[in-house]
Protein backbone atom coordinates (compact mmCIF):
# COMPACT_ATOMS: atom_id res chain seq x y z
CA UNK A 1 0.00 0.00 0.00
CA UNK A 2 1.59 3.20 -0.91
CA UNK A 3 2.47 5.89 2.00
CA UNK A 4 -0.40 8.17 2.06
CA UNK A 5 -0.57 11.62 3.66
CA UNK A 6 -3.55 12.89 5.06
CA UNK A 7 -4.82 16.40 5.97
CA UNK A 8 -7.58 18.65 7.85
CA UNK A 9 -9.55 20.77 6.06
CA UNK A 10 -8.12 23.17 8.39
CA UNK A 11 -4.61 22.16 8.07
CA UNK A 12 -4.37 23.03 4.73
CA UNK A 13 -6.23 26.52 5.19
CA UNK A 14 -2.20 27.02 6.89
CA UNK A 15 -0.90 26.24 3.84
CA UNK A 16 0.76 29.17 2.10
CA UNK A 17 -0.96 28.32 -1.42
CA UNK A 18 -2.68 31.50 -1.78
CA UNK A 19 -4.10 31.93 -5.24
CA UNK A 20 -2.15 28.76 -6.76
CA UNK A 21 -3.26 25.31 -6.84
CA UNK A 22 -5.04 23.40 -3.49
CA UNK A 23 -3.20 20.44 -3.29
CA UNK A 24 -5.60 17.52 -3.26
CA UNK A 25 -6.02 15.12 0.08
CA UNK A 26 -3.41 12.38 -1.56
CA UNK A 27 -1.19 15.37 -3.21
CA UNK A 28 -0.44 17.12 -0.29
CA UNK A 29 2.56 16.98 1.60
CA UNK A 30 0.90 19.48 4.52
CA UNK A 31 0.31 18.02 8.10
CA UNK A 32 0.59 14.23 8.53
CA UNK A 33 -2.83 12.80 10.34
CA UNK A 34 -4.21 9.65 11.51
CA UNK A 35 -5.16 7.73 8.69
CA UNK A 36 -8.61 8.17 9.25
CA UNK A 37 -10.49 4.70 10.25
CA UNK A 38 -12.89 5.12 6.93
CA UNK A 39 -9.98 5.01 4.28
CA UNK A 40 -9.31 1.46 4.01
CA UNK A 41 -6.90 1.34 1.33
CA UNK A 42 -5.84 3.15 -1.74
CA UNK A 43 -5.88 2.70 -6.06
CA UNK A 44 -3.92 3.46 -8.71
CA UNK A 45 -5.12 5.35 -11.12
CA UNK A 46 -3.89 7.81 -14.13
CA UNK A 47 -4.19 10.34 -12.04
CA UNK A 48 -2.30 9.29 -8.76
CA UNK A 49 -3.16 7.32 -5.79
CA UNK A 50 -6.70 7.80 -4.36
CA UNK A 51 -7.75 6.59 -1.23
CA UNK A 52 -10.48 4.39 -0.68
CA UNK A 53 -13.36 4.11 1.67
CA UNK A 54 -15.50 2.39 3.78
CA UNK A 55 -18.97 2.31 3.22
CA UNK A 56 -19.91 1.40 6.92
CA UNK A 57 -20.24 3.55 9.68
CA UNK A 58 -18.39 2.73 12.84
CA UNK A 59 -19.90 3.74 16.25
CA UNK A 60 -17.62 6.27 16.49
CA UNK A 61 -18.91 8.07 13.79
CA UNK A 62 -22.51 7.76 15.59
CA UNK A 63 -21.24 9.35 18.05
CA UNK A 64 -19.46 11.98 16.33
CA UNK A 65 -22.90 12.47 14.21
CA UNK A 66 -24.47 13.23 17.53
CA UNK A 67 -22.17 15.91 19.04
CA UNK A 68 -22.55 17.41 15.45
CA UNK A 69 -26.54 17.72 16.40
CA UNK A 70 -25.86 19.07 19.96
CA UNK A 71 -22.65 21.35 20.14
CA UNK A 72 -20.37 23.87 18.54
CA UNK A 73 -18.22 19.88 17.83
CA UNK A 74 -20.02 20.25 14.09
CA UNK A 75 -18.02 23.40 13.29
CA UNK A 76 -14.75 21.17 12.99
CA UNK A 77 -16.01 18.03 11.24
CA UNK A 78 -14.24 18.01 7.88
CA UNK A 79 -12.93 15.87 5.22
CA UNK A 80 -10.29 16.50 3.17
CA UNK A 81 -11.83 17.59 0.14
CA UNK A 82 -10.44 15.46 -3.05
CA UNK A 83 -11.47 12.14 -4.96
CA UNK A 84 -12.16 9.37 -3.28
CA UNK A 85 -13.08 5.58 -4.65
CA UNK A 86 -15.56 3.48 -2.79
CA UNK A 87 -15.52 -0.42 -3.98
CA UNK A 88 -13.37 -1.06 -7.08
CA UNK A 89 -14.52 1.78 -9.39
CA UNK A 90 -13.09 1.92 -12.90
CA UNK A 91 -12.89 4.33 -16.15
CA UNK A 92 -16.95 3.90 -16.87
CA UNK A 93 -17.82 4.24 -12.94
CA UNK A 94 -19.98 7.28 -11.78
CA UNK A 95 -18.49 10.12 -10.35
CA UNK A 96 -20.80 11.40 -6.88
CA UNK A 97 -19.78 15.15 -6.03
CA UNK A 98 -20.23 15.38 -1.49
CA UNK A 99 -19.62 18.38 0.41
CA UNK A 100 -16.78 18.30 2.99
CA UNK A 101 -18.68 18.16 6.42
CA UNK A 102 -17.97 14.72 7.53
CA UNK A 103 -22.18 14.18 8.47
CA UNK A 104 -22.69 14.80 4.44
CA UNK A 105 -19.68 12.86 3.32
CA UNK A 106 -20.91 9.86 5.51
CA UNK A 107 -24.25 10.33 5.00
CA UNK A 108 -22.85 9.42 0.84
CA UNK A 109 -20.44 6.53 1.55
CA UNK A 110 -23.45 4.77 3.83
CA UNK A 111 -25.76 5.39 0.67
CA UNK A 112 -22.86 3.11 -1.77
CA UNK A 113 -22.53 0.22 -0.05
CA UNK A 114 -22.55 -2.70 -2.43
CA UNK A 115 -21.46 -0.15 -5.39
CA UNK A 116 -18.59 1.30 -6.39
CA UNK A 117 -18.15 4.74 -7.27
CA UNK A 118 -15.87 7.76 -7.25
CA UNK A 119 -16.82 10.71 -4.45
CA UNK A 120 -15.48 14.03 -5.89
CA UNK A 121 -15.70 15.95 -2.24
CA UNK A 122 -15.37 19.40 -2.55
CA UNK A 123 -14.06 22.03 0.08
CA UNK A 124 -16.77 23.97 0.97
CA UNK A 125 -15.19 24.70 4.68
CA UNK A 126 -16.93 22.18 6.44
CA UNK A 127 -20.82 23.00 5.73
CA UNK A 128 -23.35 20.33 4.07
CA UNK A 129 -23.88 20.78 0.65
CA UNK A 130 -27.34 22.51 1.13
CA UNK A 131 -26.44 25.61 3.38
CA UNK A 132 -22.64 25.81 1.55
CA UNK A 133 -25.12 26.01 -2.07
CA UNK A 134 -26.97 28.66 -0.29
CA UNK A 135 -23.45 30.79 0.47
CA UNK A 136 -21.95 29.15 -3.07
CA UNK A 137 -18.88 27.88 -1.21
CA UNK A 138 -20.63 24.72 -3.17
CA UNK A 139 -20.71 26.56 -6.42
CA UNK A 140 -19.62 25.92 -9.67
CA UNK A 141 -16.32 27.54 -9.07
CA UNK A 142 -15.26 25.20 -6.37
CA UNK A 143 -16.33 22.50 -8.66
CA UNK A 144 -14.26 22.98 -11.93
CA UNK A 145 -11.34 23.49 -9.68
CA UNK A 146 -11.89 20.45 -7.75
CA UNK A 147 -12.45 18.50 -10.96
CA UNK A 148 -9.08 19.85 -12.42
CA UNK A 149 -6.99 19.44 -9.38
CA UNK A 150 -8.71 15.68 -9.71
CA UNK A 151 -7.24 15.32 -12.73
CA UNK A 152 -10.92 13.53 -13.25
CA UNK A 153 -10.78 13.71 -16.79
CA UNK A 154 -7.79 11.24 -16.66
CA UNK A 155 -9.86 8.63 -14.05
CA UNK A 156 -13.01 8.54 -15.97
CA UNK A 157 -13.76 8.24 -19.53
CA UNK A 158 -17.09 9.54 -19.57
CA UNK A 159 -18.28 12.98 -18.87
CA UNK A 160 -20.63 13.37 -16.30
CA UNK A 161 -20.64 14.17 -12.83
CA UNK A 162 -23.78 13.41 -10.34
CA UNK A 163 -24.49 16.23 -7.76
CA UNK A 164 -26.68 16.35 -5.22
CA UNK A 165 -30.34 17.99 -6.20
CA UNK A 166 -29.66 20.32 -3.37
CA UNK A 167 -26.25 21.36 -4.44
CA UNK A 168 -28.10 22.89 -7.30
CA UNK A 169 -28.45 26.75 -5.67
CA UNK A 170 -24.72 27.80 -5.95
CA UNK A 171 -24.16 25.37 -9.29
CA UNK A 172 -24.64 26.76 -12.89
CA UNK A 173 -24.66 23.21 -14.49
CA UNK A 174 -24.57 25.04 -17.96
CA UNK A 175 -21.58 27.15 -16.67
CA UNK A 176 -19.77 23.52 -15.20
CA UNK A 177 -20.28 22.04 -18.90
CA UNK A 178 -18.98 25.28 -20.42
CA UNK A 179 -15.26 25.40 -18.00
CA UNK A 180 -14.76 21.72 -17.34
CA UNK A 181 -16.67 19.79 -20.08
CA UNK A 182 -18.46 17.72 -17.51
CA UNK A 183 -21.66 17.35 -17.58
CA UNK A 184 -23.85 17.82 -14.27
CA UNK A 185 -26.41 15.50 -13.53
CA UNK A 186 -28.56 16.70 -10.05
CA UNK A 187 -29.52 13.17 -7.94
CA UNK A 188 -31.92 12.84 -5.32
CA UNK A 189 -32.39 15.31 -2.39
CA UNK A 190 -31.13 12.37 -0.28
CA UNK A 191 -28.09 10.49 -0.26
CA UNK A 192 -29.96 7.34 1.08
CA UNK A 193 -31.80 7.58 -2.34
CA UNK A 194 -29.47 7.39 -4.36
CA UNK A 195 -29.09 3.20 -5.13
CA UNK A 196 -32.70 3.23 -5.98
CA UNK A 197 -31.73 6.56 -8.41
CA UNK A 198 -29.08 4.47 -9.99
CA UNK A 199 -31.35 1.30 -9.87
CA UNK A 200 -34.28 3.28 -11.74
CA UNK A 201 -31.89 4.47 -14.72
CA UNK A 202 -30.58 7.39 -13.19
CA UNK A 203 -33.95 9.02 -12.85
CA UNK A 204 -35.46 10.75 -9.24
CA UNK A 205 -39.11 10.20 -8.59
CA UNK A 206 -40.79 13.24 -7.66
CA UNK A 207 -40.70 11.80 -4.24
CA UNK A 208 -36.66 12.10 -3.98
CA UNK A 209 -36.83 15.83 -5.67
CA UNK A 210 -38.55 17.27 -3.04
CA UNK A 211 -37.19 18.60 0.33
CA UNK A 212 -39.25 17.47 3.31
CA UNK A 213 -39.17 18.98 7.03
CA UNK A 214 -40.81 15.93 9.51
CA UNK A 215 -41.38 15.94 12.77
CA UNK A 216 -38.00 14.32 13.18
CA UNK A 217 -36.07 16.56 11.00
CA UNK A 218 -37.92 19.61 13.08
CA UNK A 219 -36.74 17.91 16.27
CA UNK A 220 -32.98 17.35 15.34
CA UNK A 221 -32.57 20.88 14.97
CA UNK A 222 -33.68 21.97 18.18
CA UNK A 223 -30.55 21.94 20.16
CA UNK A 224 -28.78 24.25 17.96
CA UNK A 225 -31.84 26.53 18.56
CA UNK A 226 -32.02 26.04 22.56
CA UNK A 227 -28.28 26.08 23.13
CA UNK A 228 -27.56 29.58 21.56
CA UNK A 229 -30.45 31.12 22.99
CA UNK A 230 -29.50 29.85 26.22
CA UNK A 231 -25.83 31.11 25.99
CA UNK A 232 -26.17 34.28 24.36
CA UNK A 233 -28.91 35.77 26.16
CA UNK A 234 -30.24 33.96 29.36
CA UNK A 235 -27.24 34.76 31.35
CA UNK A 236 -27.67 38.39 31.24
CA UNK A 237 -31.32 38.26 30.90
CA UNK A 238 -30.44 36.46 34.68
CA UNK A 239 -28.52 38.90 36.10
CA UNK A 240 -30.75 41.91 35.25
CA UNK A 241 -33.93 39.79 36.93
CA UNK A 242 -32.15 39.08 40.11
CA UNK A 243 -30.20 42.34 40.55
CA UNK A 244 -33.71 44.10 39.89
CA UNK A 245 -35.41 41.94 42.74
CA UNK A 246 -32.73 41.70 44.63
CA UNK A 247 -31.92 45.42 44.86
CA UNK A 248 -32.87 47.37 47.87
CA UNK A 249 -32.60 51.11 49.24
CA UNK A 250 -30.60 49.20 51.86
CA UNK A 251 -27.88 46.81 49.65
CA UNK A 252 -28.44 43.72 47.97
CA UNK A 253 -30.43 41.03 49.51
CA UNK A 254 -30.23 37.82 47.95
CA UNK A 255 -32.62 36.28 49.77
CA UNK A 256 -35.17 38.56 47.81
CA UNK A 257 -32.71 37.89 44.82
CA UNK A 258 -34.29 34.95 44.38
CA UNK A 259 -37.58 34.35 45.87
CA UNK A 260 -38.65 37.14 43.64
CA UNK A 261 -36.28 36.58 41.05
CA UNK A 262 -36.85 32.66 40.58
CA UNK A 263 -40.19 32.70 39.00
CA UNK A 264 -38.97 35.26 36.23
CA UNK A 265 -35.96 32.91 35.79
CA UNK A 266 -38.35 30.24 35.28
CA UNK A 267 -40.53 32.22 32.91
CA UNK A 268 -37.21 33.26 30.97
CA UNK A 269 -36.53 29.39 30.43
CA UNK A 270 -39.99 29.16 29.49
CA UNK A 271 -40.01 31.48 27.12
CA UNK A 272 -36.90 30.36 25.29
CA UNK A 273 -38.24 26.64 24.87
CA UNK A 274 -41.22 28.23 24.13
CA UNK A 275 -39.13 30.04 20.82
CA UNK A 276 -37.13 27.38 20.64
CA UNK A 277 -38.32 24.15 21.25
CA UNK A 278 -42.21 23.95 21.04
CA UNK A 279 -42.78 26.31 18.32
CA UNK A 280 -40.18 24.26 15.79
CA UNK A 281 -41.42 21.18 16.77
CA UNK A 282 -45.57 21.78 16.77
CA UNK A 283 -44.55 24.26 13.44
CA UNK A 284 -47.15 23.06 11.07
CA UNK A 285 -49.93 23.14 13.75
CA UNK A 286 -49.80 26.64 15.09
CA UNK A 287 -52.02 28.76 13.33
CA UNK A 288 -50.87 31.51 10.56
CA UNK A 289 -47.38 31.60 8.24
CA UNK A 290 -45.58 34.50 10.42
CA UNK A 291 -43.01 32.75 12.78
CA UNK A 292 -43.28 36.38 14.79
CA UNK A 293 -46.51 35.46 14.71
CA UNK A 294 -46.61 31.27 15.69
CA UNK A 295 -43.84 32.19 18.57
CA UNK A 296 -45.73 35.11 20.10
CA UNK A 297 -48.87 32.61 20.30
CA UNK A 298 -46.85 29.47 21.69
CA UNK A 299 -45.40 32.14 24.37
CA UNK A 300 -49.10 33.57 25.33
CA UNK A 301 -49.54 29.81 26.11
CA UNK A 302 -46.90 28.96 27.68
CA UNK A 303 -46.77 31.83 29.80
CA UNK A 304 -50.25 31.83 31.20
CA UNK A 305 -49.42 27.91 31.53
CA UNK A 306 -46.60 28.98 33.47
CA UNK A 307 -48.45 31.79 35.65
CA UNK A 308 -51.14 28.61 36.97
CA UNK A 309 -48.34 26.50 38.00
CA UNK A 310 -45.38 28.41 39.44
CA UNK A 311 -45.63 30.25 42.60
CA UNK A 312 -45.13 33.67 42.35
CA UNK A 313 -44.06 34.27 45.60
CA UNK A 314 -47.12 36.71 46.29
CA UNK A 315 -45.62 39.45 44.21
CA UNK A 316 -47.97 38.87 41.46
CA UNK A 317 -49.29 42.50 40.98
CA UNK A 318 -50.93 44.38 38.33
CA UNK A 319 -47.61 45.86 36.95
CA UNK A 320 -45.55 42.54 37.15
CA UNK A 321 -48.25 40.70 35.23
CA UNK A 322 -48.33 43.19 32.80
CA UNK A 323 -44.22 42.67 32.40
CA UNK A 324 -44.90 38.82 31.81
CA UNK A 325 -47.40 38.65 29.35
CA UNK A 326 -45.65 41.51 27.47
CA UNK A 327 -42.08 40.51 27.75
CA UNK A 328 -42.52 36.79 27.46
CA UNK A 329 -44.44 35.85 24.95
CA UNK A 330 -42.05 38.81 22.74
CA UNK A 331 -39.09 37.27 23.62
CA UNK A 332 -40.38 33.77 22.37
CA UNK A 333 -41.54 35.21 19.24
CA UNK A 334 -37.63 36.55 18.51
CA UNK A 335 -36.59 33.17 19.13
CA UNK A 336 -38.77 31.34 16.73
CA UNK A 337 -37.77 33.41 14.16
CA UNK A 338 -34.28 32.51 14.16
CA UNK A 339 -35.75 29.10 13.61
CA UNK A 340 -36.45 30.42 9.61
CA UNK A 341 -32.48 29.68 9.25
CA UNK A 342 -33.16 26.13 9.73
CA UNK A 343 -36.20 25.83 7.80
CA UNK A 344 -36.40 24.21 4.65
CA UNK A 345 -38.94 26.50 3.40
CA UNK A 346 -38.43 30.11 4.45
CA UNK A 347 -37.24 32.45 1.93
CA UNK A 348 -35.23 35.88 2.20
CA UNK A 349 -38.40 38.18 0.83
CA UNK A 350 -40.97 36.65 3.76
CA UNK A 351 -38.28 37.21 6.69
CA UNK A 352 -37.40 40.84 5.18
CA UNK A 353 -40.49 41.29 5.56
CA UNK A 354 -41.22 39.73 8.75
CA UNK A 355 -38.40 42.06 10.38
CA UNK A 356 -38.96 44.87 8.61
CA UNK A 357 -42.29 44.68 10.92
CA UNK A 358 -41.38 43.21 14.04
CA UNK A 359 -37.66 44.58 14.90
CA UNK A 360 -39.50 47.87 15.97
CA UNK A 361 -41.97 45.71 18.14
CA UNK A 362 -39.67 43.70 19.96
CA UNK A 363 -37.65 47.04 20.64
CA UNK A 364 -40.40 48.99 21.94
CA UNK A 365 -41.66 46.03 23.49
CA UNK A 366 -38.19 45.71 25.55
CA UNK A 367 -38.14 49.41 26.26
CA UNK A 368 -41.64 49.11 27.74
CA UNK A 369 -40.70 46.32 29.48
CA UNK A 370 -38.11 47.38 31.45
CA UNK A 371 -40.00 50.48 32.43
CA UNK A 372 -43.00 48.36 33.78
CA UNK A 373 -39.89 46.64 35.64
CA UNK A 374 -38.63 49.93 36.79
CA UNK A 375 -42.11 51.15 37.85
CA UNK A 376 -42.81 47.79 40.10
CA UNK A 377 -39.28 48.74 41.94
CA UNK A 378 -40.40 52.07 42.73
CA UNK A 379 -43.65 51.15 43.70
CA UNK A 380 -41.87 48.50 46.25
CA UNK A 381 -39.82 50.80 47.46
CA UNK A 382 -42.96 53.45 48.25
CA UNK A 383 -41.53 56.09 45.75
CA UNK A 384 -44.80 56.02 43.52
CA UNK B 1 -45.87 23.94 5.09
CA UNK B 2 -46.07 27.22 3.15
CA UNK B 3 -43.91 30.62 4.50
CA UNK B 4 -45.57 33.91 3.93
CA UNK B 5 -47.69 34.59 0.51
CA UNK B 6 -46.64 36.41 -1.97
CA UNK B 7 -43.45 37.69 -1.15
CA UNK B 8 -41.05 35.23 -3.28
CA UNK B 9 -39.28 37.54 -6.08
CA UNK B 10 -39.51 34.54 -8.45
CA UNK B 11 -39.99 36.04 -12.15
CA UNK B 12 -40.75 33.60 -15.06
CA UNK B 13 -40.05 34.86 -18.82
CA UNK B 14 -42.41 31.82 -20.93
CA UNK B 15 -41.14 33.54 -23.98
CA UNK B 16 -37.86 32.57 -23.09
CA UNK B 17 -38.32 28.47 -22.25
CA UNK B 18 -37.47 26.18 -24.47
CA UNK B 19 -38.91 23.38 -22.08
CA UNK B 20 -35.90 21.25 -21.01
CA UNK B 21 -37.53 20.89 -17.32
CA UNK B 22 -34.18 21.88 -16.17
CA UNK B 23 -36.16 23.65 -13.38
CA UNK B 24 -38.61 20.89 -12.48
CA UNK B 25 -35.57 18.72 -11.33
CA UNK B 26 -34.12 21.34 -9.37
CA UNK B 27 -36.46 22.58 -7.25
CA UNK B 28 -37.14 21.50 -3.96
CA UNK B 29 -40.25 22.96 -3.77
CA UNK B 30 -42.26 22.02 -6.82
CA UNK B 31 -43.17 25.38 -8.35
CA UNK B 32 -42.83 24.13 -11.49
CA UNK B 33 -44.45 21.42 -13.85
CA UNK B 34 -44.32 20.86 -17.31
CA UNK B 35 -47.70 21.70 -19.63
CA UNK B 36 -47.31 21.78 -23.26
CA UNK B 37 -43.66 21.81 -23.59
CA UNK B 38 -43.05 24.29 -21.59
CA UNK B 39 -42.42 25.34 -18.12
CA UNK B 40 -45.44 26.91 -15.35
CA UNK B 41 -45.89 28.05 -12.02
CA UNK B 42 -47.84 25.96 -10.33
CA UNK B 43 -47.33 27.11 -6.84
CA UNK B 44 -45.21 30.51 -6.30
CA UNK B 45 -45.42 30.45 -2.52
CA UNK B 46 -44.03 27.15 -2.01
CA UNK B 47 -40.93 29.16 -3.21
CA UNK B 48 -37.85 29.76 -1.18
CA UNK B 49 -35.85 31.71 -3.03
CA UNK B 50 -32.68 29.67 -3.25
CA UNK B 51 -31.92 30.21 -6.42
CA UNK B 52 -31.75 26.66 -8.09
CA UNK B 53 -33.63 27.23 -10.88
CA UNK B 54 -32.26 30.70 -12.22
CA UNK B 55 -28.81 29.48 -11.98
CA UNK B 56 -29.41 26.37 -13.94
CA UNK B 57 -31.54 27.53 -16.66
CA UNK B 58 -29.55 27.86 -20.05
CA UNK B 59 -31.87 30.60 -21.33
CA UNK B 60 -32.31 33.10 -18.43
CA UNK B 61 -35.84 32.23 -18.66
CA UNK B 62 -36.11 32.56 -14.41
CA UNK B 63 -34.77 35.38 -12.07
CA UNK B 64 -34.96 35.30 -8.47
CA UNK B 65 -33.77 37.48 -5.62
CA UNK B 66 -31.56 34.25 -4.39
CA UNK B 67 -30.73 34.70 -0.30
CA UNK B 68 -31.28 32.19 2.66
CA UNK B 69 -34.14 32.89 4.73
CA UNK B 70 -32.51 33.55 7.90
CA UNK B 71 -33.65 35.80 10.68
CA UNK B 72 -29.96 35.65 12.11
CA UNK B 73 -27.85 36.67 8.97
CA UNK B 74 -30.31 39.03 8.23
CA UNK B 75 -29.94 41.08 11.57
CA UNK B 76 -26.25 40.47 11.83
CA UNK B 77 -26.43 42.48 8.66
CA UNK B 78 -28.21 45.11 9.63
CA UNK B 79 -26.43 45.54 13.00
CA UNK B 80 -22.60 45.43 10.78
CA UNK B 81 -24.70 47.21 7.82
CA UNK B 82 -23.14 44.53 5.52
CA UNK B 83 -24.14 41.09 3.62
CA UNK B 84 -26.49 38.81 6.18
CA UNK B 85 -24.21 36.54 7.52
CA UNK B 86 -25.25 34.41 10.12
CA UNK B 87 -21.42 33.31 10.55
CA UNK B 88 -22.68 29.52 10.07
CA UNK B 89 -21.73 28.71 6.79
CA UNK B 90 -17.96 29.08 6.80
CA UNK B 91 -17.71 32.62 5.71
CA UNK B 92 -15.83 34.19 9.16
CA UNK B 93 -13.74 31.18 9.30
CA UNK B 94 -10.24 32.34 7.95
CA UNK B 95 -9.89 32.89 4.21
CA UNK B 96 -7.23 30.80 2.62
CA UNK B 97 -7.06 32.75 -0.22
CA UNK B 98 -6.20 36.37 -0.83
Amino acid sequence: MAELKFIKAGAQEREPACCGPVQSAQQSHAREEEWPAWATGTLMTDAGVIPVISTDLTASDHWEHLKCRTSSFRNDYSVAPGLYAVGTPDRNTDVFVSANYKLSFDALRKALKGLSAWVLVLDTKGINVWCAAGKGTFGTEELVRRISFAKLDRVVDHRKIIVPQLGAPGISAPGVKKVSGFKVCYGPVRAEDVGAYIAAGYEATLEMRRVKFSFVDRLVLTPMEINPAMKKYYPAYALIMLAIFGLQPTGIFFGDAFSGGLPFLLLGLTAILAGALVTPVLLPFIPFRSFAVKGWITGVLAVFLCMNFIPMAGRVNSVLLFFTYLFFPLASSYVALQFTGSTTFTGISGVRKELKITIPLYISGSVVSLILLLVYKLGEWRFI
Amino acid sequence: MKYLSNTASLEFFPDRCVGCGMCVEVCPHGVFTMEDRKAVIVDRDRCMECGACAGNCAFGALKVDKGVGCAAALINGMISGGEPSCGCSGENKKSDCC
